[in-house]
């Protein structure tokens, strides 16, 4: 009786702590999140549906932003731009990987040539952006003083739409490789002894050691690298905005920079137009966010 | 002891009182050294003529002033701001962010001082602000060159081109410029129209009125051809500066340059002097045409929201008068707009003067003057057109899309 009383009054926190502590802890977090992450994206959404310039009242247009999106030329150029930006990006994971296989060795003075190599990560983007637009200064940039060595005249990398972009990237990948090396540097430190003299013992060598062998054991630190570098390439913001700011006439602009400048740069306070890229770079992200937690998904259903 | 008190109180009451409406707040963005010297004498001059004011202000830095100017007129806005004349403070006046200050103009015989620059402040009939300084545009020259190659100082098209032509064919670069940032290459082209077509079509033009398509700007761009298709501008200018493309002026590998006169003081600097750099006003190209300058005009405004409006309405009548514009400007090196007031010793800043009182109209910029979506898709345009020629007529029907939305 005094057991069954007992129980009759036990609080409600005492009945559900198990499932609500979790939340308590939980809620701080996901009360930041809803504030700056979730509630940003719908009122994203909400205003591209308005002409609005920031200051004098909104006026809602409709879908006539998007209406506008789809024939505007600019909007294409930044995405097949983006696209550029993804798949070249990716050159700094394999490349970041030969290094590391190359620098992963026991020679005296290695821990210089690791840190010369791992040196240009630490170098802020914008100081990367700068170096490389004078790199590349048809003048007297060390690329033309190259070129001019051989007989070539340098062409305007930063001033023609055609190699604009590649430029970019070439800048973008030096530290990203570096990054990427990193990495695998610290992976190639957990490759068991044991597998890989078994596989010495199996007269494994070479390409086949590394296919079979390392790579696997480098899954971890690959799929870091691969998304790092996806995200780098999706920020390449910064070096964008102080190499050519999107020039020469907008042909090295990516989505994030186009809706910077329609939404808030000297010429822009576009509101409206600047959420509806942004609206649609999201969707753009959430079609590959979904297929990349979708593989993580399977990938650990396997696993388990 | 009570009385003591009490006078002790209604000091302090009084003294809050006097600094709280006399206390005038200023938002400047001029940080570099020149124009900081000469605001701090302004400054000092008008606290002398009203001690019952005392100024306080703000500097900020030039580019992140156009950020915060945004956010403080609304928010927390001083009693004067610094801005610029034409489409450029058009958000704000129609936004209701700026004050109409048509009283200052007529109280002290503004509208007549300053008739130059009364257009450029006036929408639908009201001035929104006062000018204190502008400066002209034209064509900087080597005088050295120049006469080495015996060529006399271009006045009509035919002279320009044959100019051209011979400091080509001399391995000279005839003219200089840097488009990376894109408004430098808007100069030339609002030259090139304000020549061939006159101010009123450029005025059309800003404000919406006619095409990109129109066969007059085919004009326009017949003429731009004549001297980009041989190769008169420096190559690789998409990605060189306006400060970059001073060096091949300055180590004589180009002979002319399209620019503001805020050009001279780097290039003085670089080596050039009074006698190896010499300016000309841009040649006539429609024969007859009246011709329009360019001279893009510098203002303070009161925001709409200012809490100390009446001092203010003091310091906008003050910056306005004659002998504080001659000062003003001797010190900035640029010219003042009051016609009352004297240029500075300065066989540039007189040429300009003189070329500004005897224009038809001027003209802000094509920045300043049509609206932002506009000026940035144009100024990008002209670029493209610069290094492809060929574009013209895709860049135009792109020009004419993006001109229907932005003016609707």
């Amino acid at each position: 009786m005094a057991v069954a009383s007992y129980k009759n009054h036990k609080t409600f926190w005492h009945r559900n702590r198990i499932a609500i502590t979790p939340w308590l802890f939980l809620l701080p977090g996901l009360f930041m999140f809803l504030i700056y992450v979730i509630l940003p994206i719908f009122q994203s959404i909400w205003i591209s549906f308005y002409e609005w310039d920031g200051l004098s009242p909104k006026n809602y247009v409709g879908f006539e932003n998007y209406l506008e999106l789809i024939d505007d030329e600019n909007f294409y150029t930044s995405l097949k731009n983006n696209i550029i930006w993804l798949i070249l990006y990716m050159l700094a994971v394999p490349v970041g990987l030969f290094i590391a296989l190359f620098l992963n060795q026991t020679v005296t003075g290695i821990r210089i040539y690791k840190s010369l190599f791992f040196f240009p990560f630490v170098l802020s983007q914008i100081v990367v952006g700068l170096v490389f637009t004078w790199f590349y200064n048809p003048a007297n940039g060390i690329f033309a003083i190259i070129l001019g060595f051989f007989g070539v005249e340098a062409p305007s990398i930063l001033g023609n739409e055609d190699y604009v972009t590649y430029g970019i990237i070439a800048a973008g990948l030096w530290p990203q490789i570096a990054y990427c090396m990193i990495l695998f540097l610290t992976g190639l430190n957990n490759v068991s002894p044991d597998q890989v003299e078994a596989g010495r013992l199996d007269n494994a060598k070479g390409w086949k050691m590394l296919w079979y062998i390392i790579l696997p054991q480098l899954r971890p630190a690959t799929f870091i690298a691969i998304v790092v570098t996806v995200i780098g390439a999706l920020r390449s913001f910064d070096l964008i905005s102080i190499m050519t700011q999107g020039g020469p006439y907008g042909s090295s602009r990516v989505l994030a920079y186009y809706m910077y400048e329609t939404a808030l740069s000297e010429y822009g306070y576009r509101m409206g137009y600047g959420a509806t890229i942004a609206t649609i770079l999201f969707l753009i992200m959430m079609v590959y966010i979904t297929f990349f937690l979708w593989r993580m998904y399977q990938q650990e259903k396997e696993g388990a | 002891m009570k009385s003591l008190l009490l006078a002790l109180l209604t000091s302090a009451l009084l003294f809050s009182q006097t600094a709280w409406s006399g206390e005038l707040v200023i938002n400047f963005d001029g940080p570099d050294p020149a124009p900081k010297k000469a605001f701090e004498m302004v400054i000092a001059a008008f606290e002398k003529a009203n001690p019952d004011v005392k100024v306080k202000w703000n500097l900020f830095d030039h580019e992140g002033y156009k950020t915060s100017i945004r956010n403080f007129l609304s928010a927390n806005p001083p009693d004067v701001a610094a801005w610029y004349a034409g489409n450029r403070m058009a958000p704000f006046v129609n936004a209701g962010l700026f004050e109409d200050v048509s009283d200052v103009w007529e109280s002290a015989g503004y509208n007549k001082s300053l008739a130059a620059a009364a257009p450029s402040l006036t929408i639908d009939g009201k001035k929104w602000g006062v000018p204190y300084t502008y400066y002209q545009w034209g064509v900087y020259y080597r005088k050295d060159i120049f006469e080495k190659m015996g060529i006399a100082v271009p006045t009509n098209w035919k002279q320009f081109l044959d100019a051209c032509a011979t400091l080509k064919k001399g391995g000279v670069t005839p003219i200089t410029i840097g488009t990376k940032y894109l408004w430098t290459a808007a100069g030339v082209f609002d030259y090139l129209n304000l020549r061939v077509n006159g101010y009123d079509f450029h005025n059309d033009l800003t404000a919406g009125k006619v095409k990109y398509t129109d066969p007059k700007m085919q004009l326009v761009f017949d003429r731009w051809d004549e001297l980009v298709k041989p190769g008169y501008f420096v190559k690789n200018h998409a990605s060189l500066s306006w400060q970059d493309a001073l060096a091949p002026m300055v180590q004589g590998k180009a002979a002319m340059y399209v620019m503001g006169n805020f050009a001279v003081a780097p290039l003085k600097e670089a080596g050039l002097t009074d006698d190896t750099l010499g300016f000309f006003q841009f040649p006539e190209i429609t024969a007859g045409l009246a011709k329009a300058e360019e001279a893009p005009t510098d203002t303070f405004h009161i925001p709409a929201k200012a809490k100390n409006k009446e001092d203010a309405r003091k310091f906008l009548s003050f910056i306005a008068q004659a002998d504080i514009q001659t000062e003003w400007n001797k010190i900035l090196g640029q010219l003042p707009v009051n016609n009352q007031s004297q240029v500075a010793d300065d066989k540039f800043l007189k040429a300009g003067f003189n070329i500004l009182n005897n224009a038809k109209g001027i003209a802000q910029f094509y920045d300043r003057d049509a609206p932002a979506a506009m000026a940035k898709a144009g100024m990008e345009g002209f670029q493209e057109y610069m290094i492809h020629p060929d574009r013209r007529e895709k860049i135009l029907k792109r020009l004419d899309k993006v001109q229907k939305r932005a003016y609707k």
